[in-house]
């Protein structure tokens, strides 16, 4: 099929989708005018009944706490996954560390990014653990929060170097620590069991309303969450750069 | 206002296809699938919006004022992270075809065997 071809085709064929989905759409209530009653009942029922500000966490770590967990696997399988792909793989070693991109040399890293980095690292820091421990009271959480010094860890590779990163973490102490916070969610998943009641239930103290030792167990749940997704995301970011910095092909093989 | 609002993720979703049906490179592929998701994002965040609403948190609003639903904005997160692990597959997969074929046109791809 050529481009063109190809392109006459989708057009048709697109046009038809969006023509359908308007129509679809056509049915939902008018925009502003939802009224859920799922939704609205957690609005009313999750602050007395869990002692949490933020219903959207109730609703993650809490109410749905079990599709949270899948998600959790999710990305646990998929980190798994790049570091499966992006293994040095036949035909390849792993070189002296060095910045390396085809075709072309690699410009120093200049003065104003590396001021800005280092600027920048601190708060970053600071703020991911103030988004993970008020993610019951405030919006943010676990996802987040480790999103957030993920960035942190990113910003000490661009204000550096790679040999920089190594004397943060190891990989095998990032992989613990990203299986740790998915077994964590389990165990405190395990907890409600223990006592006598459902798996992912809320069973511990629900402490005063807004303050942060509050809403059971979505603090700890939020914990691991950030311990996971930090770890995660760190030994995503490794196996990239190992490609570029690290993985070369042997010598007198094509790749 | 409706229009708009249900139109955007309509847009998103067609505009993303066409990139992805177009593309002449993986990497521009994976991103116009990034766009493709977003609509879902938008279109939740559309449906679960109430007109003079508050955000679903309480932490300084009466716990009896109106919000907006918090269901589909915990999907929503869903569907971030969700996205996010499916880039981030492909993009290690697209790594491994550069190095394999020393190309990223999909077009080439085809036509090309592997070395």
């Amino acid at each position: 099929m050529t481009p063109r071809v190809r392109r006459v085709v989708f057009l048709v064929a697109a046009g038809a989708l969006a023509g359908v989905l308007a129509w679809g759409f056509g049915g939902l209530p008018r925009f502003g005018t939802f009224d859920g009653a799922y939704g609205q009942i957690l609005n009313h029922v999750a602050v007395p009944q869990r002692h949490i500000t933020d219903v959207v966490a109730a609703v993650n770590f809490d109410y749905r706490g079990f599709d949270t967990l899948g998600e959790e696997f999710i990305f646990f399988a998929a980190v798994l996954g790049v570091a499966l792909i992006l293994r040095t793989q036949r035909g390849e070693h792993a070189g002296h560390l060095a910045d390396h991109a085809t075709g072309r040399a690699v410009p120093p890293t200049s003065d104003a990014v590396r001021v800005l980095g280092l600027l920048l690292t601190p708060p970053a820091v600071l703020f991911s653990i103030y988004v993970v421990t008020h993610g019951h009271l405030t919006p943010g959480g676990g996802f987040q929060g480790g999103v957030i010094l993920a960035t942190g860890v990113l910003l000490i590779y661009l204000a550096g170097e790679f040999d920089d990163l190594h004397g943060l973490y190891t990989e095998p102490a990032l992989e613990r620590g990203a299986a740790v916070g998915v077994a964590g969610y389990v165990a405190i998943g395990l907890l409600g069991m223990a006592a006598g009641t459902a798996f992912l239930d809320n069973v511990l103290p629900l402490g005063r309303l807004g303050s942060i030792f509050s809403a059971g167990t979505v603090p700890l749940i939020n914990l691991s969450v950030g311990l996971e997704i930090a770890a995660g995301l760190v030994l995503l970011l490794t196996n990239f750069l190992h490609q570029t910095i690290v993985i070369r092909p042997v010598v007198g093989r094509s790749a | 206002m409706s229009v708009l609002a249900y139109g955007v993720p309509i847009w998103l979703l067609v505009v993303g296809l066409y990139g992805i049906v177009t593309s002449r490179n993986l990497l521009h592929q994976i991103i116009s699938l990034s766009v493709v998701q977003a609509s879902t994002s938008v279109l939740l965040l559309t449906v679960g919006f109430r007109a003079g609403a508050a955000a679903p948190v309480f932490a300084d609003i009466p716990a009896t004022r109106p919000a907006v639903d918090p269901v589909v904005q915990a999907l929503s997160l869903t569907d971030a992270v969700v996205g996010a692990t499916v880039s981030a597959l492909l993009l290690a997969v697209a790594v491994q075809v550069h190095k394999r074929t020393g190309t990223l046109d999909p077009d080439a791809l085809r036509r090309r065997p592997e070395r």
